[in-house]
């Protein structure tokens, strides 16, 4: 927004106009919120006029913005300004790091129950990061490998819950007979969403798959008979331990066989086990499949369809195959919601899940399965460390994805590993020669 | 090139690509206007015209792009199987009857590496190999000899266009012609028995343009593909050429050996400009 001259000349007469231009935007923002206030009086809620704050803030504004032009910003040339936050050195350090911290995050993940702090409340946290975990690997089969931007996630993660949720309490099947069964349902929709989008692309697929999201959430809130409507699904059974229920009394439970003393904690690090063993084998297909025929044909996909098709390869049936993966590692976490929770309603699903779990994949870095934990461990673990400041919290959310995105458009990690190499024992060798 | 003349007389008889009244309406605007030619097998054959002749246009309908208002398009393989290339879709074009194509605009799969995009060429062989991706996540051995395979072919065509050391680089690092020569052999790695070039060597200097000739000699001569080209550079369309079609508007001018087409008075009337009379008289 400088106005003052590269040289380091200063003009005053851009400086005074930048200046108002900034004080006018304050005023637009400040004569609401800082100039109104709402006071409550005996007779009911009254507006206050707080005209000299507002007033302030934009004399603060104004003089300060010129205070800059005048004695900062003329001082320096504008060419060798260095850029608001370090970048490329700060890549390939990340680069580095994830390499050595992918192994010890996952034994820290296994671990992590057995440490002395790990008390229910760190316990809950972590499996609900882990689930955010497997959500954001399942998405990014579609949107960071296949480049389908889908907004409409969430719908997957429903139909995986209700799936779940309806098969146990209807037929009395148990968990593990039901996850596959969900997974395999979520896929069954991937296909359904995925054959009218074939020729949608960016913007208008985004529009289609967000449309897709909620119909599916107003059909379950809408079918009472069949999903109990807006009362959702209770009393949805737990999953046990090889037939072992985790009860406080009774025979088979347990603790009741391994001879251990009862503990509400047994049953929350279990279900931390499932969700880690879950969102591995998530990250395990995934990167499987990224090094396979399909996965390159996914991302040649996302770079450019016309030549796709040219290469002889089947583009309907690569972006279904997209979608049905995407969609099942959906299902798979949200039969395990529903497992957890014990209760479903269609209020768990809107589209700010959908939101959440596209920022990230997106924050994350598009394709990268150690951003998306990054990602995962900052946005749910910040809106817990952020609780207190409820009100606040969207607002220092919203704040730091453009911070972000700004700083790294492409997401946290976003080096790309190729999915084979000709010359393996380290890069091209004329890279190298480059290099030295 | 006397020689390679002579070749294409002796197996002339041998069509790869028979085109029969081709037409291709926009709306109201003929962009092919009934044109019939034929590609003959292991030969080279050039598609020239003047800019808006309808060139790509041609393409576009052999490689399923556009599906062609009249007109048949028929590919004969050296097994014997033949395919009416205007009835089937664009994919299929290239699985099934094997004819590859390469772009104008270069479309390369810019933030991948250069073995990967000649990897995505052999797609659908790799498919079927690792028994459509069941196979390839239990890691059974008959895909991972499948994809040593594939490698090896990729190796083969980096070799063939000098690309060996950059295998491992991102495409759209490449320079210019090194992009334009590692499409070619990605089209070359899909397994053709007709590839398709649209002006391979645009923005190509005129070293470059002489390695492509030789590129484009070699894939002829050693591997046996036959190649249609379109292309405005004419030392490489009379150089390696060994069948020249010449359109303009939509229509056919001329049909015949470099020789014929440098002394076609149509061919120099349509690229140079001639009074009307003149034309009449010629013809």
């Amino acid at each position: 927004m400088s106005n003052t001259e590269a040289n380091g000349h200063f003009d005053m007469k851009a400086a005074l106009k930048d200046a108002a231009i900034s004080a006018l935007l304050t005023f637009v923002l400040a004569s609401l919120i800082l100039g109104l206030q709402i006071v409550d009086r005996n007779t009911g809620l009254v507006l206050v006029p707080r005209i000299w704050l507002a007033a302030a803030a934009i004399a603060l504004v104004f003089f300060g913005r010129l205070a800059l032009h005048m004695f900062w910003w003329s001082k320096r040339m504008r060419v060798d300004k260095p850029p608001l936050l370090p970048t490329t050195k700060l890549t390939a350090g990340l680069a580095k790091i994830t390499r050595i911290a992918a192994p010890l995050l996952f034994v820290f993940a296994i671990a992590l129950p057995f440490f002395p702090f790990s008390d229910r409340y760190i316990m809950d946290l972590a499996i609900l990061i882990m689930t955010y975990v497997m959500l954001g690997w399942g998405l990014n089969v579609v949107v960071g490998f296949a480049g389908l931007l889908d907004l409409g996630y969430v719908a997957f993660y429903a139909v995986g819950a209700y799936s779940f949720a309806l098969l146990a309490t209807n037929l009395g099947l148990s968990f593990w007979v039901c996850l596959p069964l969900a997974g395999l349902f979520a896929a069954t929709w991937g296909i359904i969403l995925g054959f009218p989008v074939l020729r949608l692309r960016g913007d208008y697929l985004a529009i289609v798959t967000l449309a897709f999201g909620e119909i599916i959430r107003v059909v379950l809130l809408n079918w009472y008979t069949f999903t109990g409507g807006p009362d959702g699904i209770s009393n949805i059974p737990r999953p046990t331990f090889f037939g072992l229920e985790f009860k406080r009394f009774g025979e088979g439970t347990f603790a009741d066989f391994f001879g251990l003393e009862y503990s509400s904690l047994h049953r929350i690090i279990f279900l931390y086990y499932i969700i880690v063993v879950l969102a591995m084998f998530t990250s395990f297909v995934t990167l499987r499949l990224r090094n396979l025929p399909i996965g390159r044909a996914w991302e040649a996909l996302r770079e450019d369809e016309v030549a796709c098709s040219s290469l002889g390869i089947n583009t309907t049936n690569t972006k279904l195959t997209a979608f049905a993966i995407g969609a099942m590692f959906g299902g798979f976490a949200g039969s395990f919601f529903a497992t957890r929770q014990g209760f479903i309603s269609p209020e768990s699903f809107t589209f700010i899940e959908s939101a959440i779990i596209l920022a990230i994949v997106v924050l994350g870095g598009m394709g990268s399965q150690i951003g998306v934990v990054i990602a995962s461990v900052a946005l749910i673990g910040g809106f817990e460390v952020f609780r207190e400041f409820e009100q606040y919290r969207m607002l220092i959310f919203g704040l730091a994805m453009v911070l972000i995105m700004v700083w790294k458009p492409r997401g946290l990690i976003s080096t790309r590993n190729p999915s084979l190499l000709l010359n393996p024992s380290g890069r091209s060798p004329a890279r190298q020669e480059g290099a030295a | 090139m006397s020689q390679a003349i002579h070749d294409s007389e002796v197996i002339a008889s041998d069509a790869v690509l028979t085109v029969d009244h081709l037409t291709m309406k926009f709306g109201g605007l003929t962009a092919i206007d009934n044109l019939s030619f034929t590609a003959a097998r292991g030969d080279i054959t050039a598609l020239i015209g003047p800019n808006g002749a309808g060139k790509t246009t041609v393409f576009n309908c052999l490689t399923g792009f556009y599906k062609p208002t009249e007109g048949m398009i028929t590919l004969s393989q050296r097994a014997g199987g033949a395919y009416l290339l205007e009835r089937m879709d664009g994919h299929k074009i290239c699985h099934k009857a094997k004819v590859a194509r390469t772009f104008q605009n270069i479309r390369l799969f810019g933030n991948m590496t250069t073995l990967e995009n000649l990897m995505v060429a052999q797609h659908n062989r790799l498919m079927k190999a690792s028994y459509y991706t069941i196979g390839g996540v239990l890691g059974l051995k008959h895909f991972r000899k499948a994809e040593r395979e594939a490698v090896e072919l990729a190796r083969h065509w980096l070799e063939k266009i000098d690309l060996v050391d950059r295998a491992d680089d991102p495409a759209s690092d490449l320079p210019y012609g090194a992009q334009r020569r590692l499409e070619i052999a990605r089209a070359m790695c899909t397994g053709p028995e007709l590839l398709c070039l649209d002006e391979p060597a645009a923005g190509l200097n005129p070293r470059e343009s002489a390695e492509l000739n030789t590129l484009l000699m070699e894939i002829r001569d050693e591997e046996q593909i036959s190649i249609l080209l379109i292309e405005h550079d004419m030392s490489v369309v009379m150089e390696i050429s060994d069948h020249i079609v010449v359109i303009d508007y939509g229509e056919k001018i001329s049909d015949g050996t470099p020789e014929h087409i440098r002394n076609d008075p149509k061919v120099i009337a349509a690229y140079l400009g001639v009074d009307d009379e003149a034309v009449g008289e010629s013809s």
